[in-house]
């Protein structure tokens, strides 16, 4: 029975990862591939770790921001009350069928020198703002490309939510504010953290919205990996790189997991 | 009665979602420590007559009075009831002890005083040592007294309760509709109490409000509601019955079934077109020599108290409970005492939709009648 599917999961999961981890533990020398640890002394080298601690940290500012974005308007689709959700839910998927490249593009002529918002504040006679090839352009693009990540789990489970509980809730003497904290938040959190993992993931790996966003010299722990494998050629440090990254990504997801765990429907992990 | 008696008065509610009128002028009145069921069909209004006292439902027309004043501007967080819900909707992510306290937290009562409050609500509903228990972990009857504990523990003026055995098996039904009686006796609430179980209903109110088709059909107690059924639909959905058309022939002189039969019903026209409820228990098997009305057995069913017996009259298949049975394809003689005979006006002024009910019609028996003579024969 599981057959095909152990074939599968050998073809496309184990044997890709086993070449990573393979050339991350091996150095070429004349050509010879031998066994070393020095790929992974070389990446805990201070430089390297500050590379890496600034792309969690805009991964968690941005997945953060995308919470804080993003509930308001899965709770607004999923109330009763509003009516034209549909139309609110095609308008954010709709950049999502656009190629990627081409929407962070295109925040770059919005946030250039004599960009869209540039000429806007020049019109109205303010300053201008100087936030393109920052920590900020790459945050705000990495929120503008992965709200939809956001917005969709917790609207699912806000739309799954028994309205009766609520109104058990409202009966029981609870005002709205009270409903909404007792009850329809922790009750969520479920999407909420689907919604962490689907956005801080890809923010963590990226390298085509600093690259775009930061500038050249922008250094994330994607554009370092790209870096090694495309520019430098050296397969060995970028592998070592990459599998780091995974054990990052696996320890934070693990933590968001734990924190959910005792509500685990609808979590991703 | 004073107006204090009545703690909870709606007053000509109407209402309609979208194009459908679910409710249609509902009057009536819940006196302090009441117990009130709303019994119909489903489909029948009762479960929305419930929602706009909780204030979960704003009626279309109409008004709500609590204690003689209205509150139907009031939401539901501010009113002085509480509701056990239909499929109990307690909070999956807070255990028994959570839930029963969630009422009280809201109102900052201590927590000593909530240790308190909750620990003696679980002994009242027989769940003591369950409070650190997972909801998702309890059987459906103990979710239903969670449910029941979590209204209660806020002392509410008036309980409000949809359906709440419905999920349970009929042994554990049983012994909750004792429980809740018991229950609403000892605390002095008043509870409003909505089934579509006219068993369930006999069994526990004080006072009954048969709904159809969004409207009340006949309020009152349960042994008038049984034994004096206001009209065929009440007749028909309060235990079994045998409903016939009939003619009124003079006062205390009613014809069906080909036949005459003194009654006890007075205030009729002359001829009048009646409907005639009996119950199958109010049926005496004699010999068919003596009876007014002889039929062939069709079909015998033991029910456990009583047989019940199928039998083929002339135009008309009586049901007929007995302790004694007869065997099918024998003819016996049926036999009702005039007072077991119920004679019902056609259309009664708070009747107009039967929607739910169907009964046979016999238009050859209304000629028949109309040829009899006027005098009952005995």
């Amino acid at each position: 029975m599981s057959a095909p599917y152990l074939f599968w999961a050998l073809l496309f999961i184990v044997i890709p990862i086993a070449l990573v981890i393979y050339y991350s533990l091996c150095t070429e020398v004349d050509g010879r591939m031998l066994f070393s640890w020095e790929n992974y002394k070389r990446a805990f080298e201070p430089i390297y770790i500050r590379v890496m601690w600034r792309s969690v940290l805009l991964a968690l500012i941005s997945t953060l921001a995308c919470i804080l974005a993003g509930y308001p308007v899965a709770y607004i689709m999923a109330s009763k009350e509003y009516s034209s959700k549909n139309l609110l839910l095609f308008l954010f998927l709709v950049p999502m069928w656009m190629n990627f490249l081409l929407r962070t593009y295109s925040w770059l002529t919005i946030l250039e020198k004599n960009g869209l918002i540039n000429t806007l504040l020049a019109f109205l006679g303010l300053p201008k703002l100087n936030i393109l090839y920052s920590d900020k352009a790459v945050v705000l693009g990495m929120v503008y490309n992965f709200l939809p990540f956001m917005i969709l789990p917790i609207y699912s489970v806000l739309k799954k939510m028994d309205q009766s509980l609520i109104e058990a809730a409202q009966d029981l003497g609870a005002d709205s504010k009270t409903v909404f904290l007792r009850l329809i938040l922790p009750m969520s959190m479920p999407g909420v953290i689907s919604g962490i993992t689907m956005v801080f993931m890809p923010a963590v790996t990226t390298f085509i919205i600093s690259d775009l966003l930061g500038g050249a010299q922008f250094m994330l722990i994607g554009n370092l990996i790209e870096q090694q494998f495309l520019k430098v050629n050296n397969w060995n440090f970028g592998s070592a790189l990459s599998v780091i990254l995974m054990f990052l990504i696996i320890a934070s997801v693990s933590i968001f997991s734990m924190v959910d765990k005792n509500n685990d429907e609808g979590a991703l992990f | 009665m004073s107006e204090m008696e009545h703690l909870i008065e709606l007053v000509g509610v109407d209402k309609v979602f979208g194009q459908t009128s679910v409710l249609n002028n509902i009057n009536f009145f819940i006196r302090r420590n009441e117990f009130l069921t709303l019994l119909g069909p489903s489909g029948c209004g009762k479960t929305t007559t419930l929602r706009i006292i909780g204030g979960f439902d704003y009626p279309t027309r109409g008004d709500l009075i609590f204690e003689g004043k209205s509150i139907l501007k009031l939401p539901p967080h501010k009113r002085k009831v509480n509701t056990v819900f239909q499929k109990y909707a307690l909070f999956p992510n807070m255990n028994v002890m959570e839930n029963i306290a969630f009422g009280l937290r809201i109102k900052k009562v201590s927590q000593s005083a909530i240790d308190a409050k909750v620990s003696s609500m679980l002994k009242l509903v027989n769940l003591s040592g369950y409070g650190k228990r997972h909801i998702t972990s309890l059987s459906g009857g103990q979710q239903q007294r969670v449910a029941i504990a979590r209204a209660l523990v806020n002392e509410p003026q008036v309980l409000l309760l949809d359906e709440p055995l419905g999920a349970l098996d009929l042994k554990l039904r049983k012994e909750m509709q004792i429980e809740l009686k018991n229950m609403q006796r000892e605390l002095g609430i008043t509870f409003i109490y909505v089934t579509h179980d006219q068993e369930e209903a006999l069994t526990m109110s004080d006072t009954i409000a048969v709904m159809n088709a969004g409207e009340i059909q006949q309020i009152g107690k349960p042994e008038d509601i049984y034994n004096e059924p206001k009209n065929a639909f009440v007749a028909n959905f309060i235990g079994e019955s045998n409903i016939l058309e009939g003619t009124m022939l003079r006062d205390c002189c009613v014809a069906f079934a080909g036949k005459k039969f003194d009654c006890v019903d007075k205030g009729f026209n002359r001829n009048e077109a009646v409907d005639v409820v009996i119950r199958p228990e109010d049926i005496a098997i004699v010999p068919p020599s003596e009876a007014n009305l002889t039929g062939l057995v069709k079909n015998v069913t033991f029910k456990g108290v009583h047989y019940e017996m199928l039998i083929e009259g002339e135009d008309y298949l009586w049901k007929v409970h007995s302790t004694v049975m007869s065997p099918s394809s024998s003819i016996v003689g049926m036999s009702i005492a005039p007072d077991l005979i119920h004679v019902m006006r056609k259309k009664s002024s708070s009747s107009s939709g039967y929607a739910c009910y169907i009964y046979s019609e016999e238009p050859e028996m209304l000629q028949a009648n109309s040829q009899l003579n006027a005098v009952c024969a005995e």
